[in-house]
């Protein structure tokens, strides 16, 4: 019971520890690059979290969507805008930005966890009505309940994927006309023109 | 059937909506074609309805559809619901009936117009008002209904809004309908105050238990009438009818003549249960409505538009339905209406058909010798002459003696008013018919009609006599008119049947041939004349031989010409006239300054605090545009901002 | 382990995610931290499933995937559009959307 406990304990403190520093590298680092793999870090640290609470198949689906496909889309995009270019704008951090963001964040932090702590039992005080978890296997009551209780939200994200794939193609589809420059709104366009003179 | 009926009104509607999306495509005559058959639909659902209310006992007549619940807000309930009882039904038969007829009619009439689908999508609209406003089951349906016929009637009188007369037609008939429009809210408002509902079984319920007060029941009354000379065109509001025949000829038959401008009459009637309590105000309308008669009619005698004539006739007829109403004599108003609507739509309908055989010309004293040209709209026409004169056996005669003796029973001047429009109907209808069907072709003569044209009491009008320059081929001497397509004489030969038979929807021989008075009475109650035998009989001897005399003077003036012209079209009779120079007297001088005024207090006082408020909210959207710098980050720093105020919450609600 | 452990983790993880998402300029890393606020919050609902043994909290994770997926397309695809536009941007030039 005591190795047992130990066990857990030490995976979560390890696991832990790997979540936390990916994070903190996601947000501290300069290079897009480390900042991915960083995050990939701590997917990881989440993912094995996930096993110790005996959540297997999110578990799964965190290793191969989160750290496969989207951390995969994100280093996709960094390399195909140029990395040097990617790193020029992460340069230039405000110190007021810096010391709103630290506050605002470092109190979000607190403030969660001091109501997460205190409400664990008095979050809505009501149980979800859609089944127990143990004893039979977790992929199987996520399915169940899928299919059953949230069938209509499923069928909605398939429509809501759908309309990203959809706004994705838009999105990144060349455009048949000239590019436009974003400087170049039709309020500032004056502007431009004398700036062109000048030149 | 009795769950059918909402179709009636639904068939229109139809129609409308899919001319408005597609009407443009299916062009001329096919959008006419799909107009008249959704009346015509309209019309055999009418039919299947009637036969089922007729298959009923008396008391069982009366449908009552609730579609659904249109405006609920707290105590105040307005249903979307149908009433379809012997009143309503009937009116709905000659509404589609007719109404077909004229969509037919105009498919031929209206043939090569530029906006031919335009005119048919009007029409179908109109249609529909008309059945919502006679088959609501309360007040503000009926108001629906009253609002859209009054809307269509405006679109139609100005049809041909290129020319500026025709625009300024349809601008006075909206406006003066307003004025109407004004007592039937006010009316409407005295009701849900005093009954506490707008449905007309409420308010029958209520009057026949005497919860409305005689005060009450008279204002209410009055306001109602107020309406009613609005929509049918009384004193003092009948200006607006002549100058409506700016639209096109079905339109005036349609909407001017058979059924819109009876739906003030209709409403009087729907509302018997309250005149029954309005003492004074059934006096009030008894006497305008007669003394409407005997002023358009003397106007009618000085006119030289063929269809102003028959506007003025209209108005004139009009008179006499409100005098049976305010004599009590809902029977007899009914009657006259469906007669009424039988003759004067074929009438118009045949005055339509000549002015097209005519190069679209529509002064008389142009005309003459047409029954050699036009045989079959000349022969329908004289039917319908014969009608509206009173001679029997035709429909006329029937339904204006029951109104005769119901004035009779009532008042012996009403009576004597009454004799003496009589005799002038058949005067100026004789004139019409000698000047139009019968002389010299008067075309053929050149200048004709520019000798005498000044002294005449519609000189001011003349605008509008030649609004339709633009529209027209000038009529030249060596024009050779010729009849009308099938669709149009058809309607007319069918109308002329009517015209022929439609007496014998009420025979006052025995109580079994009173059709219509039983048909009725479920909805108006049992209502004795108080005038037998002899006495009716010696009435009907007087109106015919007094028509008989219009029509021999006529015969002597212009078919003869024993007497000149000039003689019998004293410009004197055109007084009736003067009301309508007095409006615009005042409307151009001291109604002016008073409008402008108010305009100005409107504009400083009003418009100042609409204007002011929405310049504060501008000025301070214009400050707190700033926070919104587009900045992803401040957006995001507001939301972390907001989700710590939302823990701030959470962890002090949970110490305390 | 307790859920408070899994609880405290989550409320860092988040905390960590906000300040990054304040701080940082660049459009990629913004969404980066996105995802973690995201992870953070799976963390805690994995928790509590486990701790009121009820699926519900799992579910509730896999939608979370979903939504974050569809995002990060979409996210990702506007910074390509715009970056092909215009090179070097943070995510303060993107200001068009000013009142």
């Amino acid at each position: 019971m005591f190795a047992t406990s130990l066990v857990q304990t030490l995976t979560f403190a390890i696991a832990a520890m790997i979540c936390v520093t990916g994070a903190l590298g996601v947000v501290a680092l300069r290079n897009p690059v480390h900042n991915a793999l960083s995050l990939v870090a701590t997917l990881f640290g989440v993912a094995v979290l996930f096993i110790a609470q005996e959540a297997y198949f999110l578990a799964a689906i965190q290793v191969i969507v989160y750290a496969g496909a989207i951390v995969v889309l994100f280093l996709f995009v960094i390399m195909l805008l140029g990395v040097d270019r990617a790193e020029s704008f992460a340069a230039e951090r405000h110190p007021l930005g810096l010391a709103v963001g630290g506050i605002l964040g470092g109190g979000v932090m607190v403030l969660a966890a001091v109501t997460l702590f205190a409400g664990v039992d008095t979050a809505t005080g009501r149980r979800s009505t859609v089944g127990a978890l143990a004893p039979s296997d977790d992929l199987n009551r996520i399915g169940r309940a899928l299919f059953t209780e949230y069938a209509f939200a499923f069928e909605l994200t398939s429509l809501l994927l759908t309309i990203a794939v959809l706004g994705a193609v838009l999105l990144s589809r060349r455009a048949s006309g000239p590019p436009i420059d974003l400087d170049e709104f039709p309020a500032e366009e004056p502007d431009a023109d004398a700036e062109e003179v000048e030149a | 059937m009795s769950a059918l009926v909402w179709l009636i009104p639904a068939l229109p509607l139809a129609g409308f909506v899919a001319l408005v999306v597609g009407g443009r495509r299916l062009g001329d005559p096919w959008a006419g074609w799909l107009a008249t058959a959704a009346v015509g639909g309209s019309f055999l659902v009418v039919l299947g309805v009637f036969a089922d209310l007729v298959g009923r006992g008396a008391e069982a007549r009366s449908i009552h559809q609730e579609l659904f619940t249109w405006i609920p807000a707290g105590s105040f309930q307005a249903s979307m619901g149908l009433l379809a009882d012997p009143l309503s039904i009937t009116m709905c038969l000659f509404v589609t009936g007719v109404g077909s007829l004229i969509h037919l009619y105009a498919i031929g009439y209206m043939h090569g117009d530029e906006k031919f689908s335009k005119f048919f999508t009007y029409l179908n609209l109109f249609i529909f008002s008309m059945l919502m406003l006679v088959l609501g089951d309360n007040l503000l349906l009926t108001f629906l209904g009253w609002e859209g016929v009054g809307a269509c009637s405006y679109f139609l009188i100005s049809f041909w809004h290129t020319d500026p007369a025709n625009a300024s037609a349809g601008k006075k008939a909206f406006v003066t309908n307003r004025v109407g429009d004004w007592g039937f809210m006010v009316a409407t408002f005295l009701v849900w105050t005093s009954v506490g509902s707008i449905g007309y079984l409420d308010i029958a319920n209520a009057a026949h238990h005497g919860e409305i007060a005689a005060v009450t029941a008279t204002a209410i009354a009055v306001l109602f009438f107020v309406a009613a000379t609005g929509k049918s065109a009384q004193l003092p509001l009948f200006v607006w009818l002549p100058d409506a025949m700016a639209g096109p000829t079905p339109v005036s038959a349609l909407i001017h003549a058979a059924t819109m401008v009876t739906s003030g009459v209709y409403l009087l009637v729907r509302l018997n249960p309250i005149l029954h309590a309005a003492g004074w105000a059934n006096d009030l309308i008894a006497w305008v409505g007669v003394a409407t008669a005997l002023v358009a009619a003397t106007v009618a005698v000085t006119q030289n538009d063929i269809k102003k004539v028959l506007a003025y006739s209209t108005v004139s007829q009009l008179g006499y339905l409100f005098l049976a109403v305010g004599t009590g004599n809902y029977v007899a108003a009914i009657f006259h209406m469906v007669t009424h609507a039988f003759f004067k739509a074929l009438l118009f309908l045949g005055s339509g058909s000549v002015i097209l055989g005519m190069a679209h010309e529509q002064d008389m004293r142009r005309y003459g010798n047409l029954r050699k040209y036009m045989p079959i709209t000349a022969g329908t026409f004289i039917i319908g002459w014969l009608a509206i004169a009173g001679v029997p056996p035709f429909s006329g005669f029937w339904s204006k003696d029951e109104i005769l003796a119901g004035a009779y029973a009532h008042n012996k001047v009403m009576l004597a008013l009454g004799l003496i429009t009589a005799l002038l109907t058949a005067f100026y209808m004789s004139r019409q018919v000698f000047m139009t069907f019968f002389g010299p072709e008067r075309w053929r003569e050149a200048d004709a009609v520019a000798t005498g044209d000044g002294d005449h009491a519609d000189a001011h009008d003349s605008a509008h006599d030649s609004a339709h320059d633009d529209h027209a081929h000038h009529l030249t001497p060596d024009h050779t008119p010729s009849e009308s397509p099938w669709v149009m004489t058809l309607p007319l030969v069918v109308l002329g049947a009517l015209a022929i038979v439609g007496g014998a929807l009420n025979l006052p021989f025995t109580d079994s041939t009173k059709v219509l008075e039983h048909w009725l009475e479920p909805v108006v109650g049992v209502h004795e004349l108080g005038v037998e035998g002899a006495t009716l009989v010696a009435l009907a001897a007087i109106a015919v031989v007094l028509g008989l005399v219009g029509i021999g003077l006529a015969g002597a003036v212009y078919l003869a010409r024993r007497i000149p012209a000039s003689t019998v079209e004293r410009p004197e009779f055109g007084w009736g006239l003067w009301i309508d120079r007095g409006y615009a007297a005042f409307m151009g001088g001291p109604g002016r300054a008073l409008f402008d005024a108010i305009s100005r207090f409107d504009k400083a006082v009003i418009d100042g605090a609409v204007d002011g408020v929405a310049n504060a909210v501008g000025a301070a959207g214009a400050v707190l545009r700033r926070t919104q710098t587009g900045r992803v980050r401040n957006s995001a720093i507001g939301l972390a901002t907001g989700a710590v105020a939302v823990l701030v919450y959470f962890v002090v609600r949970m110490s305390f | 382990m307790s859920p408070n452990a899994y609880v405290l983790l989550g409320a860092v993880l988040f905390g960590i995610g906000a300040a990054g998402l304040l701080i940082r300029r660049s459009p990629l890393v913004m969404f980066m931290c996105i995802e973690l606020m995201l992870n953070a919050v799976n963390v805690t609902f994995v928790a509590f499933s486990k701790m009121l043994n009820d699926v519900g909290g799992q579910v509730v994770v896999f939608f979370v995937l979903v939504v974050a997926a569809a995002e990060v397309v979409v996210g990702l695809g506007i910074i390509v559009a715009v970056m092909r536009r215009r090179s070097g941007i943070s995510a303060d030039d993107l200001s068009l959307m000013k009142g």
